[in-house]
């Protein structure tokens, strides 16, 4: 056997997962998505651009996710680099596999659960009840956007803060000595040295965070309260509910779409920040 | 003042007093804490005891971003994400008030000037040799004239020629602008060349502090003598101590003399230490020379080395100038010799 073949063996597996699991449903999805509606729901083939023409009845959906996935991203950054920030630099090492543990720790319950805790807290007896008995009154908090994006921090904030994590620990400590020698104040140092090398942990949560809000439906569809949906809603509700394939499959189709440019896009922001850090000599 | 690492004493009552402008190498074998001291003096580790005073004033509790100090990291520690004239304006663009950018500019292009990077600077430093690599930390410390450069090491990884170059370079930035070097360093012929003093060390402590001379000459015991240059070791026990000579019985009853050093005291145990380059070799016998067998001959270039056995005192090694073999055509293995060398090159000191 030749090296090549080898090396497509091991590819193989993997190869053929893709191919039975991600390429032929998604074939199925561009192929619907030009089809019709039969009588009683369901997908009758057909070459159509009708679904398409029928995207805008759907913008709410498309216009909530692309405002809160990214602001999502955006608060679930903020809030995980300080975290990510403590536990890589600050900690003492006996101390961070514990406090990392306890960062997944939310991970061994359902988000159904969690999302449902959320509910009581943003909920009329919760947050609002207490600022009522401090006299503000008619403070509403669930089934807002607000309360969505509350919920997609909460329970993507581990996925940001690994990633960022690793990025803040590999780094070298005595490049952080050496800016400081060099004169530079601490924030200074942060600035210029330690921001800069961690851009590769923080594209990657981004990255990971924001694809898996763009299909995110469980948590608008309980904080929202049927207010604020996502094209993930969308989906759910025109293949279960009112069994219109044709339209759906479109829905999802522009979806992922939508999701590549953005993806790509980015990416190429990211190459050109990015930092080509491995073979630094670091004896 | 004295470091602790849990239980490791990295550094224990080290007291010196470097003066503005000296060129001071601290030598020692690895792990001796040579580091460690340098690390205090930039204010990455703060004494466990005792205080650093820069310019008469205490400076323990002062941030190394704050000190008139610069050090060159024994592993480089450059800025992956910048380019080497980046790296090497670095500390220039911490300053407060801004300095202008063609003032930077032009700092820059002169530091890679010094340390033969001309043309360098636009390279990321990952393109850049470790030898490269190293010239640049040099550069981006030197670039800033801090009051004290702390070097660590910093030319362990350049060969023979180009380190020649550096020493030189060195020394020179160092008169020109009067910054004082702290050099660590165990390469000996560097510390020699280089210092206007050494500090030997040994397990976390100082063991001697003198001019080079005076270490190569003198040293205090024969640890330093060891590891300041080469050098034979006799042991015995002493047998007369007279002003300023003393007199050695070795195992194998041999009588050898040679200066006293200081603190030697007859009837204990002593060694008499001999520089190879001290010693004379020739075919012929004469008086107060030992006889010996020629086991090895290492060609060095302008010296011969021999490695030569004598019953009684064991093996000994000697360097003979090239011109001196020449005259004597050299000796083979195995080969008749006799050696001979004055009692004030020779020198007794206490056993470690
Ligand atoms: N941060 C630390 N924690 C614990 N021990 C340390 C630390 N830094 C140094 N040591 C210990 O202190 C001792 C002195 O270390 P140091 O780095 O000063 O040696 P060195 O003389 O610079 O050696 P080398 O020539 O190999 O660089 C060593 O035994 C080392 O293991
Ligand atoms: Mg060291």
């Amino acid at each position: 056997m030749t090296r090549r073949e080898r090396n497509w063996l091991l590819v193989a597996p993997a190869g053929a997962w893709f191919l039975v699991m991600l390429v032929l449903p998604l074939s199925f999805v561009f192929v619907f998505s030009f089809g019709e509606r039969g009588p009683a729901g369901g997908y009758v083939p057909a070459f159509t651009l009708e679904q398409y023409a029928n995207l805008p009845a759907r913008w709410t959906a498309f216009k909530n996710t692309m405002v809160l996935a990214p602001l999502g991203t955006l608060a679930a950054l903020l809030i995980a680099y300080p975290l990510a920030y403590q536990l890589a630099v600050r900690t003492d090492p006996r101390w961070k596999t514990l406090l990392l543990v306890l960062v997944i720790v939310p991970f061994w319950t359902s988000i159904l659960i969690r999302s449902y805790a959320w509910i009581f807290i943003l909920g009329g007896q919760g947050i609002p009840a207490l600022l009522a008995a401090l006299g503000i009154e008619d403070v509403r908090l669930i089934y807002t956007p607000f309360a969505v994006t509350v919920g997609i921090v909460y329970g993507y904030l581990p996925l940001m803060v690994f990633p960022i994590y690793v990025a803040l620990d590999r780094l070298d400590k005595r490049l952080l000595e050496a800016s400081s020698d060099l004169g530079a104040r601490p924030f200074a140092t942060f600035w210029q040295v330690t921001l800069p090398l961690s851009v590769p942990g923080v594209a990657t949560g981004c990255m990971l965070v924001f694809i898996l809000l763009m299909g995110e439906f469980l948590i608008p569809a309980l904080l929202g309260g049927g207010k604020v949906f996502f094209v993930g809603n969308a989906l759910v509700d025109l293949f279960l509910q009112s069994r219109n394939w044709a339209f759906g499959s479109a829905v999802a189709f522009t979806l992922i779409l939508i999701m590549l440019v953005t993806v790509a896009i980015y990416m190429r922001l990211i190459a050109r920040l990015q930092v080509r850090r491995d073979d630094v000599a670091i004896m | 003042m004295s470091k602790t690492f849990g239980d490791v004493e990295a550094a224990r009552d080290l007291d010196l007093r470097i003066s503005p402008g000296e060129f001071l190498s601290f030598l020692g074998p690895s792990g001796c804490g040579k580091t460690t001291a340098l690390r205090m003096l930039a204010g990455f580790e703060a004494p466990t005891r005792g205080d650093v005073l820069i310019d008469g004033q205490v400076v323990n509790q002062l941030e190394p971003h704050r000190r008139p100090v610069n050090m060159v990291f024994q592993s480089y520690a450059l800025f992956p994400h910048l380019s080497v004239a980046d790296n090497i304006g670095y500390g220039l663009r911490q300053r407060r008030p801004r300095l202008a950018r063609s003032v930077i500019a032009d700092k820059v292009e002169r530091a890679l000037e010094t340390v033969r990077l001309s043309g360098f600077g636009k390279r990321r430093v990952w393109e850049m040799s470790g030898g490269q690599q190293q010239r640049v930390a040099l550069a981006r410390a030197i670039v800033n004239e801090p009051k004290l450069l702390l070097l660590d090491e910093p030319l362990a990884a350049l060969d023979r020629k180009l380190r020649k170059e550096m020493q030189i370079e060195l020394q020179d930035l160092q008169r020109q602008l009067g910054i004082t070097f702290v050099l660590v360093t165990h390469d000996q012929e560097e510390a020699l060349s280089l210092s206007d003093r050494i500090c030997v060390m040994r397990a976390g402590r100082i063991v001697q502090v003198g001019s080079p001379q005076e270490l190569y000459d003198c040293p205090a015991s024969r640890y330093v003598a060891d590891f300041v240059g080469n050098s034979n070791f006799f042991e015995g026990r002493i047998e007369e101590v007279d002003g300023a000579l003393a007199r050695l019985v070795t195992g194998g009853g041999q009588t050898l003399a040679g200066r006293a050093s200081p603190g030697l005291a007859a009837g204990r145990d002593g060694c008499l230490s001999i520089r190879p380059e001290q010693i004379r070799i020739g075919s012929e016998p004469g008086p107060g020379c030992i006889e010996v067998t020629v086991q090895n001959r290492i060609f060095l270039g302008e010296h011969t080395e021999y490695l030569v056995r004598h019953g009684g005192l064991g093996n000994i090694i000697v360097l003979a100038p090239r011109q001196a073999e020449i005259g004597a055509r050299g000796f083979e293995a195995g080969a008749r010799a006799f050696l001979n060398w004055s009692d004030e090159a020779a020198l007794i000191l206490n056993p470690d």
